[in-house]
C-alpha cells in the first residue's frame, strides 16, 4: 500500500488551526530552517482511510488470539483509558506547582506503595520507559553500591543463565560488566554447581527471571540467592515473567535486592507497537539512596548516592495511571487470581497440545511453556517458522519462535489469563490443524502465509541492507 | 560439509589456521550452516587481550546472537574489517572469510578434520 507521503498532494491538506491572535514572535535567523519540511498534504477523508487501512492489516489482541510467549499481550481493560485520559491527568504539566498536582502525585505514591507490596521491595521509581531500560537502571544501582563500598573495580562480573532474555546480557554489557553465561540444569533451572563454579570475588551479581523463560518455576531459587549472596554479590529479579506469580510470592522474599517490572505486560497497559512503556524498579532499603531522583521542577538537585536521573520528570505518567487503574480494579485477590488462572490458561493449552506436539519440558508449567520442532524439521523439513506462518493464515497471532535459544525449532507460548476456555480450546484446535496441514505437505506449509497482507518478508536483506527512511524521488 | 584437511578445529566450531607464527581464526562450514544467514558481525580490536575460551567476536543471525570463541591465550594483532560491511561472507566462503589473527599459546586441545566432523556428526544426533 501507499505511504502516506505517495498520497500526498501540494495543497491538499486541511487547516484546523486557528487564526493566530497573540503577537508574533521573530525568531533570530540562525533558528529558522530555510525549507518547509516535506510534509503529507492528504485530506481528511484520506487520512482517516489510510489510518484505517493500516489498522485492517494490523493484528493486535483486540483482533484474536495472540499467544506471544515472554511478552503477556492479555486484554487491556477499557477502564484504563477512561482514568487515563481525565482532564486532570492529561491537561496537567510536569512543571507544575507540586500543591496544583496532589492526585497526581498521589496516582504515584500509590502505585509504588502496591508494586513494593507486590515485589517484596521497599522503595521504588517509575521513571524507567520500557523493560530493557527498568534493567540497566537496576544494574546501575547495583554497581552503584558496589563502587561505594570500594568494590567496584573488583566486582566486574555478572552472571546470566543461558536462558535470560536477550536484554540481560546487553544490560550488563552497556553497564560495562562482563556478562558470564551459566548453562542451565537438564530440566531447565539454573545449575547449582555450575552456578557454584562461577562466583567469585569478582561477581557484582546476578541476573535471573524467574520463573524462566521455559516457563519454570525454579525450585532452587533461594538456593540460587545464596549462593550469590554468600559470593558478595547482589541478586537482580527480571520481572519480564511476574505475571505468573504476581500476589501469590514475591521476588523480595526469594532473596532478590532489586527488580523492575513491565507496567505494560503484568499491569494491563498496551504494548507491542513500540510504547509508550514503563519499567518501574524497585529494590530493598540499603539500595534506595541510589534510586534516580524523581524531579517535578526545571533544577534538580540530585543526592551525590544517587545514579542520577534516567528519564524526564516521572517517566510515563498516563502509563502508571493505567497500571493504577488496574490494580485498584482487580483489588488484594484479584492480583493472585490473576496470575493462578494465567498458570492455569497455560496448563490447559499445554494440556490439549501435548498430543501433537512436543514439549520441551514434561509436566506442569507456569505462565508458559515451550515446544519444539525439532524432530519434525529433521525428519521433513518443517520448522517453528513454518507452523508459526500457518497460524496466520488461520488468523491467529503466532507464538514466540526460536526462542529461548536452548531449544531448538522452540515455539514459546504464552495464552494470559484473559483468554477463556473456549477460546483456549478452538486455538489449541488451530494449532493440531496447523500442525497436521505442514505435515502432510511440508512444501506447501514453506509457502504459508498465503492469506495475510505480508507473505514472507526477506528478514535477511531487510538486515543486511535496512531502508529506514522513505526519500521522495525526484521527478 | 566442507573440512579442509589443513585446518585445526575447537569445539565451539572455529577453524585455526597457522600463519608466519600467528594463529588466523573463522568460524567452520557446520557453524554457518547451523546458524544460518549472518547479518551482523561485531568485531575485537586490535591489540584486545583474551584467555582461551572467551568470547572475542559475535555473530548475530535473524534467529540470534551468537559468541565465537577463542583457544588461544593471547593477543588480537590483525581483523578482517571487510566483514562489517559483508557479514554474508561468513556463510559464502567460512574458511576464506577469517574473523582475527591472534599471537599468543593454543591451551585448547584441537582436532583435526577426521575428528572435528566425527564430533560434528555426533552433535547433530543429539
Amino acid at each position: 500500500m501507499e505511504l502516506i507521503f505517495e498520497k500526498s498532494r501540494p495543497g491538499r491538506s486541511h487547516a484546523y488551526l486557528p487564526a493566530c491572535d497573540v503577537p508574533a514572535y521573530a525568531f533570530a535567523k540562525e533558528y529558522l530552517r530555510e525549507e518547509a519540511p516535506a510534509l503529507p498534504e492528504v485530506s481528511e477523508n484520506d487520512l482517516a482511510r489510510h489510518y484505517s487501512a493500516l489498522e485492517r492489516r494490523a493484528f493486535g489482541v483486540n483482533n484474536g488470539f495472540y499467544p506471544l510467549g515472554s511478552c503477556t499481550m492479555k486484554y487491556n481493560p477499557k477502564v484504563n483509558e477512561v482514568t487515563a485520559a481525565l482532564p486532570g491527568f492529561t491537561d496537567v504539566h510536569p512543571l507544575q506547582d507540586a500543591d496544583t498536582v496532589e492526585g497526581c502525585l498521589e496516582v504515584l505514591d500509590l502505585t509504588k506503595k502496591y508494586l513494593c507490596e507486590i515485589t517484596g521491595m521497599d522503595a521504588m521509581t517509575l521513571q524507567p520507559a520500557a523493560g530493557a531500560h527498568g534493567e540497566f537502571t537496576g544494574m546501575m544501582l547495583i554497581k552503584r553500591y558496589h563502587e561505594l563500598r570500594g568494590e567496584g573495580e573488583k566486582r566486574v562480573k555478572v552472571i546470566v543463565p543461558d536462558s535470560s532474555h536477550g536484554t540481560n546480557p546487553a544490560t550488563g554489557t552497556m553497564n560495562g560488566l562482563q556478562v558470564v553465561s551459566i548453562p542451565s540444569a537438564a530440566d531447565g533451572s539454573v545449575d547449582l554447581d555450575a552456578l557454584r563454579a562461577a562466583v567469585g570475588e569478582d561477581t557484582a551479581g546476578l541476573m535471573l527471571t524467574n520463573p524462566n523463560t521455559l516457563g519454570i518455576f525454579d525450585k532452587n531459587i533461594t538456593e540460587i540467592t545464596k549462593i550469590i549472596h554468600e559470593a558478595g554479590g547482589l541478586c537482580y529479579y527480571d520481572g519480564a515473567n511476574l505475571n505468573a506469580v504476581m500476589g501469590v510470592v514475591r521476588p523480595g522474599d526469594m532473596g532478590f535486592d532489586c527488580i523492575h517490572l513491565n507496567l505494560h505486560k503484568t499491569f494491563s497497559t498496551p504494548h507491542g507497537g513500540g510504547g509508550p512503556g514503563a519499567g518501574a524498579v524497585g529494590c530493598k532499603e540499603f539500595l534506595a539512596n541510589y534510586l534516580p531522583v524523581d524531579c517535578s521542577s526545571a533544577i534538580c538537585e540530585i543526592p551525590a548516592e544517587s545514579v542520577g536521573k534516567v528519564r524526564s520528570f516521572q517517566g510515563n505518567f498516563l502509563v502508571v495511571v493505567r497500571a493504577l487503574t488496574y490494580l485498584l480494579s482487580l483489588g488484594k485477590e484479584g492480583v493472585p487470581a490473576s496470575a493462578k488462572t494465567a498458570v492455569l490458561n497455560a496448563n490447559y493449552l499445554k494440556a490439549l497440545l501435548a498430543d501433537t506436539y512436543e514439549m520441551a519440558n514434561p509436566g506442569l508449567c507456569m505462565h508458559e511453556f515451550v515446544m519444539t520442532m525439532e524432530k519434525e524439521h529433521k525428519e521433513c523439513g518443517v520448522s517453528a517458522l513454518d507452523i508459526a506462518k500457518g497460524l496466520l493464515d488461520e488468523g491467529m497471532h503466532a507464538p514466540t519462535i526460536y526462542f529461548p535459544l536452548i531449544v531448538h525449532e522452540a515455539l514459546m507460548a504464552e495464552p494470559t489469563e484473559t483468554e477463556s476456555p473456549e477460546t483456549i480450546e478452538a486455538a489449541a484446535e488451530t494449532f493440531k490443524k496447523v500442525y497436521r496441514a505442514a505435515m502432510a505437505d511440508p512444501e506447501a506449509a514453506h509457502q504459508w502465509p498465503v492469506k495475510a497482507a505480508i507473505s514472507r518478508p526477506d528478514e535477511v536483506t531487510a538486515a543486511r541492507k535496512p531502508v529506514l527512511r522513505w526519500v521522495k524521488e525526484e521527478a | 560439509m566442507n573440512t579442509p584437511k589443513e585446518l585445526k578445529y575447537a569445539k565451539t566450531h572455529e577453524w585455526i589456521r597457522e600463519e608466519d607464527g600467528l594463529y588466523v581464526l573463522g568460524i567452520t562450514d557446520f557453524a554457518q550452516d547451523a546458524l544460518g544467514s549472518l547479518v551482523f558481525v561485531n568485531l575485537p580490536e586490535v591489540d584486545d587481550e583474551f584467555e582461551a575460551g572467551d568470547a572475542f567476536c559475535d555473530v548475530e543471525s535473524v534467529k540470534a546472537v551468537s559468541d565465537v570463541m577463542t583457544p588461544i591465550t593471547g593477543r588480537v594483532v590483525e581483523i578482517n574489517e571487510e566483514l562489517l560491511d559483508a557479514p554474508e561472507l561468513l556463510n559464502e566462503d567460512p574458511y576464506g572469510a577469517w574473523i582475527a589473527k591472534f599471537e599468543g599459546e593454543i591451551e585448547e586441545e584441537l582436532m583435526d578434520a577426521d575428528e572435528y566432523e566425527e564430533f560434528c556428526e555426533n552433535e547433530s544426533e543429539e
